[in-house]
């Protein structure tokens, strides 16, 4: 039952094999049942959900047939639902019930989506682990001494758990797809712009992308069609007519161009079984008639250094706004508002999030500006201009998702270790490139993720080479024995 | 580079999070790794480069000048730590 994917479950609730009701209860008891081994969801919305099944059995009775309609998800609680608390992982959020939803939120209701909850995270996105939630740390479905990945760790554990059928995320340097990978489900992160940022509680802005997780590559198209789209609320949303994002899943591979960064294959650091797995990866690509060339991204070792310049720098711009004053935390008995301001924050943030903004804060003050922030800005020209040339001789570029296994909660103690595990994933961000992870193989009882990244508003293209890489293996069927 | 605790001090202030002379000591060594980590981008060859601030290089859309947003303050104040009379409180700035 469990194995059922999004995209099954549309059609049988379309072919009334079962109802939203019957699906949505389904789903809530394996929560209910499973979750306390993984934290995985930090508010479950049981009623609401179930009215939200009624609607949408009422309106597939009456022979509607909207994408999502029906089909049970939940939402990354970085996105604002309206009457539900939204917390962003944090204690500085954690009264927050937001007024009003998110764009994201809104297009998926629209669709007919069910949502059973928000899903888990680290601290307003910031982490690599989920270690850095307020609500405790989320457990790797595959191994729950390990960690999912993060930001989005509880959808990907979710996901890969098959507590919820699909599940949004956010992807600011890796976190759609290095939890995908380290939870053996498939995550894509659009194109910047695609998917609209209005009511996604904002990290880095200019970086920020919300994206669908979900165990297959149609999983994912379907989820996009809902999610995407022009929104004259979010200053920097993309206006492109409407696109069917699952329209390239059955086009063949036969000439397709793939690009494999030396880059991301020679540097110290990526698990030689981890290697293993993806050039088995690229053996079935070319079976299926694909081409393989190397490529060169040479200024991509400046991605992380210029990343850890660009993010923090925004954040501590957008995080200014939480100030104890209009809502969310706020510390007991100011004695002036200084203190007011000092200590809500203080005791509100944690220590990962609180480290982000004073780097931000630092390289953005009086005499430093130069130093820092411009000649990041200046190198993630130099980083995108390298996917430009590349994308000149190739379709789409492939990798490793991470350079290493999951890893134990608490293994990496210090900031930059941490940091390193999005290796693979900044660049992506850093030029606004469409990105994915899908599952590849296993080690040891533990996912492997496939990276494909594309060029400019290439989601449709990137999905077809998963699914098509899909139709030929089963690494997307298989859930952690605990969780079958 | 690498930071102090005094230092730390001041950036914590310049950000508004409290922190007593501890936490600024324990934050004092992963803001020195991170300082130092960023240093990779002093080898880079970006003369003449112009900086990019956005990856599509999208112009700022503008709108007409016209009201869009409904008045919805009583359900924005409803969420507030303390309001009265429609105002938002804050400990007394002027004496």
């Amino acid at each position: 039952m469990a194995q059922e994917t999004l995209s099954g479950w549309v059609r049988k609730l379309q072919a009334r094999e079962i109802s939203s009701r019957e699906l949505t209860q389904l789903y809530l008891d394996r929560i209910e049942r499973l979750d306390p081994q993984l934290n995985s969801f930090i508010t479950v919305t049981a009623e609401q959900a179930l009215a939200q099944a009624d609607a949408a059995d009422a309106r597939l009775a009456q022979g509607e047939q909207t994408p999502l309609l029906g089909v049970p998800i939940a939402q990354k609680d970085i996105f604002c639902t309206e009457g539900v608390r939204t917390s962003c992982g944090s204690r500085m959020l954690d009264p927050f019930v937001s007024p009003y939803n998110a764009t994201v939120v809104e297009r998926m209701n629209a669709a007919g989506a069910v949502m059973l909850g928000k899903t888990n995270m680290d601290e307003f996105a910031m982490g690599s682990s989920n270690e850095t939630s307020f609500y405790g740390p989320v457990r790797n479905p595959w191994d729950t001494e390990r960690v999912p990945g993060g930001s989005s760790g509880g959808s990907a554990a979710a996901v890969g758990a098959r507590l919820v059928p699909g599940a949004t995320g956010t992807d600011t340097g890796g976190s759609i797809r290095q939890p995908a990978a380290f939870c053996g489900i498939t995550g894509l992160k659009p194109t910047y712009g695609r998917v609209s940022r209005y009511g996604m509680i904002a990290f880095a802005s200019s970086l920020d992308q919300g994206g669908p997780m979900a165990a297959t590559a149609e999983d994912c198209g379907r989820m996009l069609n809902a999610m995407a789209g022009f929104d004259e609320r979010d200053s920097t949303s993309v206006e492109r007519p409407a696109e069917d994002f699952t329209a390239g899943l059955n086009q063949d591979l036969k000439g397709l161009r793939i690009g494999l960064p030396t880059e991301f294959f020679g540097e110290a650091g990526l698990d030689e079984r981890v290697r293993g797995v993806i050039d088995a990866a690229i053996e079935v690509l070319k079976g299926r008639g694909a081409e393989v060339r190397e490529v060169g991204l040479p200024n991509s070792h400046l991605s992380v250094p210029a990343y850890y310049v660009v993010a923090p720098a925004e954040c501590s711009s957008n995080l200014a706004r939480f100030d104890g004053v209009r809502y969310g935390y706020r510390c007991e008995n100011p004695e002036d508002l200084m203190d007011l301001y000092t200590r809500s924050r203080g005791e509100g943030f944690g220590d990962e999030v609180k480290r982000r903004i004073m780097v931000g804060t630092y390289v953005l003050s009086a005499g430093y500006y130069d130093a820092y922030y411009l000649k990041a800005q200046k190198v993630r020209r130099i980083i995108a201009d390298d996917f430009r040339r590349a994308f000149a001789d190739v379709d789409v570029l492939l990798a490793p998702t991470t350079p290493e296994l999951p890893f134990a909660l608490g293994a990496k103690a210090d900031p930059v270790s941490m940091y390193l595990s999005d290796i693979y994933t900044i660049a992506a961000n850093l030029a606004g490139l469409p990105a994915m992870s899908l599952p590849a193989g296993e080690i040891d009882g533990l996912p492997v993720g496939l990276q494909l990244i594309g060029n400019y508003f290439d989601e449709a293209r990137l999905l077809g080479v998963a699914h098509q890489y899909q139709q030929e293996t089963d690494w997307h069927t298989r859930v952690p024995a605990a969780f079958a | 580079m690498s930071v102090d605790t005094s230092e730390v001090r001041r950036i914590a202030h310049l950000s508004r999070l409290a922190m007593n002379d501890d936490q600024a000591r324990d934050f004092a060594g992963g803001l020195s790794d991170i300082f130092a980590f960023v240093e990779q981008l002093d080898g880079a060859a970006i003369e003449g480069v112009e900086p990019m601030a956005h990856p599509l290089d999208a112009e700022q859309r503008l709108r007409p000048d016209a009201v869009t947003e409904p008045d919805r303050r009583d359900a924005y104040q409803a969420i507030a730590p303390a309001v009265e009379g429609g105002l938002y409180l804050v400990p007394r700035v002027i004496e």
